[in-house]
């Protein structure tokens, strides 16, 4: 197979080639990359919140292809689910877009009475010139409610930069609400989504260890409790590549420490208990979260050992979006008897590739930015049959004949937490060991009795 | 309760669009590229088109999506996407190696008014494009019309660049099936070869989005329609454009080209537009229609009427794209239902004319064009239908208002089946009919009281 000659370096081999990783680069014009924009960053870190306003400011497009697609879950109000878009036609792409963004607002806001708004640009918007923040200025002086422009022009960089921006939107809302009354055993939780109900699960642990959860600030989001954020005592930070930049200027501006963490796998999801124990230093805290790890474990371990034991041996190839959840998933995959025999993300940084380098065994194949050829490729190579990544991933691995689970947005059962430990178990066993794949023509190689190659076929690559 | 929002009162509403009822341009490009062998669609603007079009793509049709995009950047919002596109070109030919890389545009690339024909005159000069390969593009602004335009303007582009006229009429008809299922295409070809008609079908992505499970994945699957074909359009007897909306821009430019006639059709779903449909490819082929074909005919007839007295009088409510809507409205009549209101995102005056003629029986008939899911839901709200159908957002109304719910028109993303099962033709009518009689029994059965709960209908 043809790796792009600008891409060689974004490929690696655990043992085999030395370890210059090349990322954090702009995709090549012209690849099939699995990469989104700057506005998709910035709608997904944003978009639990479920009592504001989330307001398009573009063509139908950018907020039709954003509307209910990710299940991050509300207790509560639901209004983060409707889709609201300023809808730019012809007529305002020439004459500017700031009329009817402003009419919008104040219908929006008349209707609905949110507590806060935010606005989206999109690419149009960055280059017809609305004075987007003006607007929003106006509007919140007049409605008396927060009203944020959230600077996300598609083509102003990668999804990271969307991150980013969010991170400053929400920078916009912390620090306005009362402080009084919050614990010193408090934290907020950034980078969880709350996809199938993750955070409930999450946040029930640290209410039994005894620490107050001040704000869900990325799942099950509520105005007013991320107005109070900067009240918490310490940050935990999830998905590292959305939220750490948030955890940075929180800590700048309040002086909240903050701890990474990850909530997949017992290992990982055990530390980020522990962790938060240890940094509060109480000894009776300390000994509840044992207490809790034990019992969730034992609860779960006999019936994860039954999956382990089918699963044990077969490899898996993974490809996420942040470099971070690669780190969890293959430990949670080597608690199942797995071996990661090729891995990937769309925004790892070097020092996140360096530590996957360390963390994976010899012959694995590490890579930056891939795409569609290169992934099927791999998986031939090495003979995987579980793949883990999201929505343009799942129907490659099907094609390839091989199990599938979801670990983005479109999973449909928690895979946080111990439960999710299990959860996770139970959805790749059933995917690997389903009877479909029976069915499917094998190459030549894995027929024990035909001795000739494999005749992978790639009408790409004649 | 998550339409909870929904006012009953219903207000102007003129800078604002809830829960809109369209997507955008570049997404039906995108879908008719995917419609020519062993072609790459290619997306010229920023990364995240390109990724939301082939998820939304991938949820739907449930099957790898390929393409690429030129991944713009601060740089080129300023300077012009010419560099992007030009290295792109290098790239995508020695890496992905297709035959034709189809290029559409996006709102950003529109409104910094990059030439794509320069652009790509420019490759070709440069070298870039090889022997035997080509670049062809269609400008796709999101800010103009919906996806059902960019499907559209994709397939003007297939006759713009490919049709010939050699001067020797070939004995074969060219047919534009518009924005339908790959199953749908299966579906007219084999009513064509049932016919004893050689067809051109353009795009064609039967075997391309519902390609079979081999253990491989094919980055170019065998099917869509061939160089070869499109080139030897401008010397069929005639074009068929099925769906005013999808396909008559093509047909026209064809003519215009070619020289070649054309008829503009309904999509043949149900009854009286599949027989439009046949009547219009037998007289231009000069074929008579097999018994074979009367007698799927005959089939769906038998099947309507066993059902006739359960549809009788039913109110229904659709939304969708105007060339599905205004046939399926008709098919709905003609089974004594009540179209009852009618909402299209995809602006164009033609939707509100074709409905007047479609629905002149049912005078409280409310439809739009350039609505939204919100104004459907709020007619609703003002009076209750029957039935509902249109693609997956209908869901939220359904539940909301409890009303029985068929998923037709794109996307949907929470069932499969669409691309397997065609909804043309007198077999896809029968589809059809199944389902809204499935809807509206179901529905019976659940909420009728015990003592006539019955095991007999």
């Amino acid at each position: 197979m043809k790796v792009l000659e600008g891409r060689k370096k974004q490929v690696f081999r655990k043992g085999e080639t030395p370890f210059e990783i090349d990322c954090e680069k702009q995709s090549l014009a012209g690849s099939v990359s699995q990469r989104a924009c700057v506005f998709c960053g910035s709608r997904v870190v944003l978009y639990p919140i479920a009592d504001a306003v989330h307001l398009v400011h573009g063509p139908a497009g950018c907020a039709a292809y954003t509307w209910d697609i990710r299940g991050a879950l509300s207790s509560g109000p639901e209004l983060h689910r409707l889709s609201f878009t300023t809808d730019l036609r012809e007529q305002e792409v020439i004459h500017g877009g700031e009329s009817k963004l402003y009419q919008g607002l104040i219908q929006l806001i008349d209707r609905y009475h949110p507590k806060a708004a935010f606005v989206y640009g999109t690419c149009i918007v960055g280059v017809i010139g609305d004075d987007v923040e003006a607007v929003c200025k106006k509007v919140s002086a007049l409605k008396g409610i927060p009203v944020i422009p959230v600077h996300s022009e598609g083509f102003k960089g990668t999804k990271k930069d969307g991150y980013k921006a969010a991170c400053t939107a929400l920078m916009r809302l912390i620090g306005r609400g009362r402080t009084d009354g919050i614990s010193k055993y408090s934290v907020n939780i950034l980078g969880d989504y709350n996809l199938a109900g993750e955070i409930w699960i999450i946040k029930d642990y640290y209410r039994r260890m005894g620490v107050e959860v001040v704000a869900g600030i990325t799942g099950d989001g509520r105005v007013e409790e991320i107005e109070r954020a900067h009240g918490a005592a310490l940050n935990l930070v999830q998905c590292s590549g959305s939220m750490n930049y948030l955890a940075q200027l929180m800590k700048e501006k309040y002086g909240i420490p903050s701890l990474q963490v990850s909530y997949f796998g017992f290992e990982d999801m055990a530390e980020a208990l522990y962790g938060v124990a240890r940094h509060f230093n109480d000894a009776e805290m300390m000994k509840r979260t044992q207490e809790l790890v034990r019992d969730e474990i034992q609860a779960i371990y006999p019936k994860l050992l039954e999956y382990r034991k089918a699963l044990a041996g077969k490899k898996a190839a993974i490809y996420v979006g942040g470099a971070f959840k690669a780190f969890s998933l293959v430990k949670a995959l080597r608690l199942l008897g797995m071996d990661v025999a090729v891995v990937g993300s769309q925004t790892g940084s070097k020092q996140d590739y360096q530590l996957l380098k360390e963390l994976c065994d010899e012959g694995t194949i590490i890579v930056d930015d891939s795409n569609p050829l290169e992934l099927s490729h791999f998986i031939r190579e090495k003979n995987v049959s579980l793949f883990i990544g999201g929505v343009k991933e799942r129907p490659i691995a099907y094609k390839l004949g091989i199990g599938f689970c979801d670990h983005n947005h479109e999973r449909k059962v928690a895979l946080a937490g111990f439960v999710g430990m299990l959860n996770f178990a139970e959805e790749v066993y059933q995917s690997v060991m389903s009877p479909v794949w029976q069915f499917i023509p094998r190459p030549k190689q894995s027929v024990p009795m035909g001795g000739v190659q494999d005749e992978y076929s790639r009408t790409a690559n004649p | 309760m998550l339409l909870r929002h929904t006012d009953k009162e219903i207000k102007e509403r003129v800078a604002l669009t809830v829960n809109p009822a369209k997507t955008c341009q570049p997404v039906g490009a995108m879908y008719a590229a995917l419609g020519i062998h062993n072609c790459l669609p290619h997306s010229h603007g920023s990364q995240g088109c390109c990724a939301y079009h082939r998820s939304t793509l991938t949820r739907h049709y449930k099957e790898p999506v390929m393409a690429s995009t030129s991944s713009f950047t601060e740089g080129a919002s300023v300077f012009g996407g010419q560099a992007n596109l030009l290295e792109a070109i290098n790239n995508i030919f020695s890496v992905y190696n297709p035959d034709v890389i189809a290029v559409h545009t996006t709102c950003l690339s529109e409104v910094i008014g990059d030439d794509i024909p320069q652009i790509l005159a420019k490759a070709k000069e440069d070298g870039r494009i090889p022997e035997g390969k080509y670049v062809i593009h269609c400008n796709t602004p999101s800010f103009v019309g919906s996806h059902v335009t960019g499907f559209s303007n994709m397939v003007k582009g297939m006759v713009q660049y490919f049709a010939e006229s050699s001067g020797n009429k070939l004995n074969q008809v060219n047919i534009i099936p518009g924005w339908v299922e790959p199953s749908d295409m299966r579906e007219i070809k084999r009513l064509a070869r049932e016919m004893g008609i050689s067809t051109v079908v353009f795009p064609d992505t039967s075997d391309v989005l519902d390609a079979p499970l081999t253990g491989k994945h094919q980055f170019y699957p065998k099917g869509g329609v061939t160089i070869e074909a499109l080139k030897s359009a401008g010397d069929s007897i005639g074009t068929i454009a099925l769906g005013h909306f999808a396909s008559a821009a093509a047909a026209e430019a064809l003519d215009a080209k070619c020289n070649v006639k054309y008829e503009i059709l309904d999509l043949p779903y149900g009854l009286l537009a599949t027989d439009r449909f046949i009547d219009s490819l037998r007289r231009m082929a000069k074929v008579v229609v097999p018994e074979s074909i009367n007698a799927e005919r005959g089939r769906l007839i038998d099947a309507i009427s066993d059902m006739q007295s359960y549809f009788y009088g039913k109110r229904v409510a659709l939304f969708g794209d105007p060339d599905q809507l205004i046939a399926l409205s008709e098919f709905l009549v003609t089974l004594n239902m009540r179209p009852v209101y009618v909402v299209t995102g995809t602006p164009g005056k033609k939707f509100e004319e074709e409905m007047s003629r479609v629905l002149h029986e049912i005078p409280e008939a409310k439809f739009k064009q350039a609505g939204d899911i919100y104004l459907l839901h709020q007619w609703i709200k003002n009076e209750p239908v029957d039935l509902l159908m249109g693609n997956t957002y209908g869901k939220y109304i359904a539940r909301d208002e409890d009303i029985p719910f068929i998923r037709i028109g794109f996307p949907i993303l929470d069932r499969i089946g669409h691309s397997y099962f065609p909804l043309v033709s007198y077999t896809g009518a029968l589809r059809l009919v199944e389902k809204i009689l499935g809807a509206i029994m179901d529905r019976q059965d659940r909420d009728c009281p015990e003592e006539s709960f019955e095991l007999v209908m």
